[in-house]
């Protein structure tokens, strides 16, 4: 099977490679996604998620685990497989970087982002590096707007990059360094993001801020200027946020309770 | 007399731990529940339409209304679905607020579930934002153990149970029906309607799909009381919603006003335009909503008022660009968007937006024809209303907008490149090195 396709992202499932670590386990944690449906079918895309976080990628045994679950054809699994952006059929790195390029997260500054993530690992977006430890994805809006440029590592936002910031970013990573998403926990690892997205609890919802800076701009004003669109007298009033000075260049750090330094090259605030 | 912002919604969000319910129920949440619970179905569902929310996913059909559509006799299951497949260019609303208060929305996803009569509830979220998706998960767990879902509800005798769904990478997804097929595990493509959701949805059964934004709105509502919700607004538009400022502005973020604050006075709240520089344009609610000049800054922001400006409000996704934006470049990004994420249904938008792409690549190349600026309005007429789904009316919108405000820019694309007529480096947001600026599509 050639890894050239005239029409990109449209490759197939690459079926030559069999290698799984699909073993009883995994079928049973597949089979208890399926439970979770009315009708089992609705079960297929965090199915898929969960073949992703046990073989990096849509393995050949998992379409056929996962279509002998469902009882329906493998070309069927395929067939929604291939549709999906976020369903890989090379195997992924150890950290998926994506590089937000849409309209105005390139004019903000995403293109060059991407060419220094590109010039960084060598290699062009839908491709792995050598080592297995990174590979690249150019990304469409991600909902971010507010924090562009943005990238994102793993499916955790890493907001307002600039070369700088992704350079030492991929060294962090590279290095076995501890790095923070900007609205999240600690980075570990995509196939562990495509576990909690299958639906298996991680117990790190309670990481990171409520919000980023952004999030928040309205809210602080509205405080500040004692502005509000409850009725008066509606419980917790008295303590929503302090303002922050108006119009500072640098927006305040969210509420952190812990965590040091979230992302790299941002100075703590508080 | 209403303030200028009006945080409902975003109003806990700087809250230490928001997200949890002990921090909800501190700032009155689960009050909207109870009230409702003392109500029947109808009576909840009167309360939402009488306060005439309509919905804040794109559309502004309201939400009241489209539950009763739900035909009650129909012998099969109701649902209620979710919509946070958020993807629109320029959306930035849902995601901060699945990760501040998902209780918010839990509360509204059950006071909704309770008036169409349904009792499984679907939350679909796009599946690249994995912390708010930990974050519904965990709320609609803690609602679990606290007795607000499950069997019989606060002792109402009324059952729910919610599940949540990730996507996996498909803008077409945030389209009601293809949503509806990648729920039942198929690919995500549009569906011909009629019949439509409420009558033969998800299952074939009749099914309620809204936005995150509308069903997190329902609880305030039942809270507080339509006469509250209808104080705000304007006189179709009514009540409160959360603007997104992204772009060339000094601070951008989210913005919660009542419906009809202007644009002028959110790019004032928003600091002005970065210091030195000029709008150019912006879109009103999302890259497919027809791009707006400073000539529309005194623009009414609710859906009336940007339909008479020849637009549309859309998500409220405002996105601003400055004086050294190139037009060309960031029309062929958007339309590049549209041609990755048609999801090859119809052939008018599967090859139209392929076509488009190749033409704009011309423009920013400065390789384009003399005549090429009408070929690209005649392709996009080739598109226009002959699709199923309006993904293909968003890639035209934002090209013939583009075109009708900037037509001379398209022109110097017969000769010279974008990047050269508006060098790019300028409109990024951080320096850029001189050996930077081969950067380009």
């Amino acid at each position: 099977m050639s890894d050239e396709t005239y029409f990109e992202h449209t490759g197939s499932v690459d079926m030559s490679e069999r290698a799984t670590n699909i073993d009883k386990s995994t079928i049973e944690v597949l089979q208890s996604l399926a439970d979770r449906y009315p009708l089992k079918r609705s079960a297929l895309m965090p199915m898929l998620h969960y073949v992703q976080s046990v073989d990096g990628r849509v393995s050949p045994r998992g379409i056929e685990v996962i279509a002998q679950i469902l009882e329906i054809t493998p070309a069927q699994v395929s067939g929604v497989a291939t549709f999906y952006t976020m369903y890989k059929r090379r195997p992924a790195g150890t950290h998926h970087i994506g590089v937000c390029t849409t309209a105005l997260c390139a004019v903000m500054g995403g293109d060059i982002l991407l060419e220094t993530v590109e010039k960084e690992l060598g290699i062009a977006p839908e491709q792995t590096t050598a080592d297995g430890l990174f590979s690249l994805e150019r990304i469409e809006c991600n909902a971010a707007c507010d924090f562009a440029p943005v990238m994102m590592v793993n499916w955790e936002f890493m907001d307002n990059m600039t070369p700088d910031k992704a350079k030492q970013l991929l060294d962090d990573l590279a290095d076995e360094r501890d790095v923070y998403s900007t609205r999240g926990p600690k980075l570990t690892g995509w196939r562990d993001t495509e576990m909690a997205l299958a639906g298996i609890d991680d117990g790190l919802a309670d990481e990171g801020p409520s919000a980023g800076p952004a999030s928040l701009r309205g809210v602080e004003i509205a405080a500040e200027k004692g502005w509000s669109g409850v009725p008066k007298g509606t419980p917790g009033l008295a303590a929503l946020p302090k303002p922050s000075p108006a119009g500072s260049a640098e927006p305040s750090e969210p509420e952190k309770a812990s965590k040091p330094g979230a992302a790299k090259g941002k100075k703590g605030k508080k | 007399m209403t303030d200028t912002l009006t945080p409902v919604l975003t109003r806990n969000w700087g809250q230490p731990r928001s997200w949890v319910l002990d921090e909800y129920r501190a700032q009155g949440g689960y009050e909207g529940l109870k009230k409702a619970l003392t109500m029947t179905p109808t009576e909840v569902m009167n309360e939402v339409k009488d306060a005439n929310l309509r919905g804040r996913g794109g559309a502004g059909f309201p939400t009241g209304m489209k539950w009763s559509f739900v035909p009650q006799d129909n012998p099969n299951p109701k649902y209620l679905v979710v919509n946070g497949d958020e993807s629109e260019p320029g959306t930035c609303k849902d995601i901060p607020l699945l990760m501040a208060s998902p209780h918010t929305l839990v509360e509204g996803v059950i006071i909704s579930s309770y008036a169409i009569n349904a009792h499984t509830a679907f939350i679909y979220i796009r599946g690249e934002v994995v912390h708010p998706i930990r974050r519904v998960r965990k709320a609609v767990q803690e609602a679990y153990d606290a007795g607000l879902l499950g069997k019989d509800i606060l002792g109402s005798g009324y059952d729910l149970d919610v599940i949540v769904h990730s996507g996996a990478g498909a803008y077409i997804c945030g389209e009601e029906t293809a949503l509806l097929n990648s729920l039942e595990g198929l690919r995500g493509q549009p569906r011909l309607r009629p019949p439509f959701p409420a009558v033969a949805g998800l299952y074939a059964s009749p099914t309620v799909v809204n936005n995150v934004e509308s069903i997190s709105t329902v609880p305030s509502i039942l809270a507080y009381g339509k006469d509250w919700f209808t104080s705000m607004g304007t006189e179709k538009s009514k009540g409160f919603t959360i603007y997104s400022l992204s772009g060339h502005v000094a601070h951008p973020g989210q913005y919660e006003a009542p419906m009809g604050i202007t644009m002028r006075e959110l790019i004032d709240l928003a600091g002005g335009i970065r210091e030195g520089h000029q709008l150019k344009f912006f879109t009103p609610g999302g890259s497919s909503t027809p791009i707006l000049t400073p000539d529309a800054l005194d623009t009414v922001m609710d859906f009336e008022g940007l339909a008479a400006a020849g637009t549309m409000l859309g998500t409220k996704a405002m996105q601003i660009f400055d004086e050294t934006t190139s037009i060309v470049r960031t029309t062929r990004r958007w339309v590049e968007f549209y041609k990755h994420e048609s999801c090859g249904k119809c052939t008018p938008c599967r090859e139209g937006t392929w076509w488009l792409a190749q033409l704009l690549a011309r423009f920013e190349e400065g390789t384009a024809h003399e005549g090429d600026v009408d070929k690209l309005l005649s392709v996009c007429d080739d598109i226009t209303g002959k699709s199923f789904c309006t993904l293909a009316e968003g890639a035209v919108a934002c090209v013939t907008s583009a075109v009708r405000n900037f037509r001379e820019e398209f022109e110097v694309g017969y000769h010279t490149p974008a990047w050269e007529y508006l060098p790019y480096a300028k409109s990024a947001l951080f320096p850029v090195a001189q050996d930077d600026l081969e950067v380009r599509a």
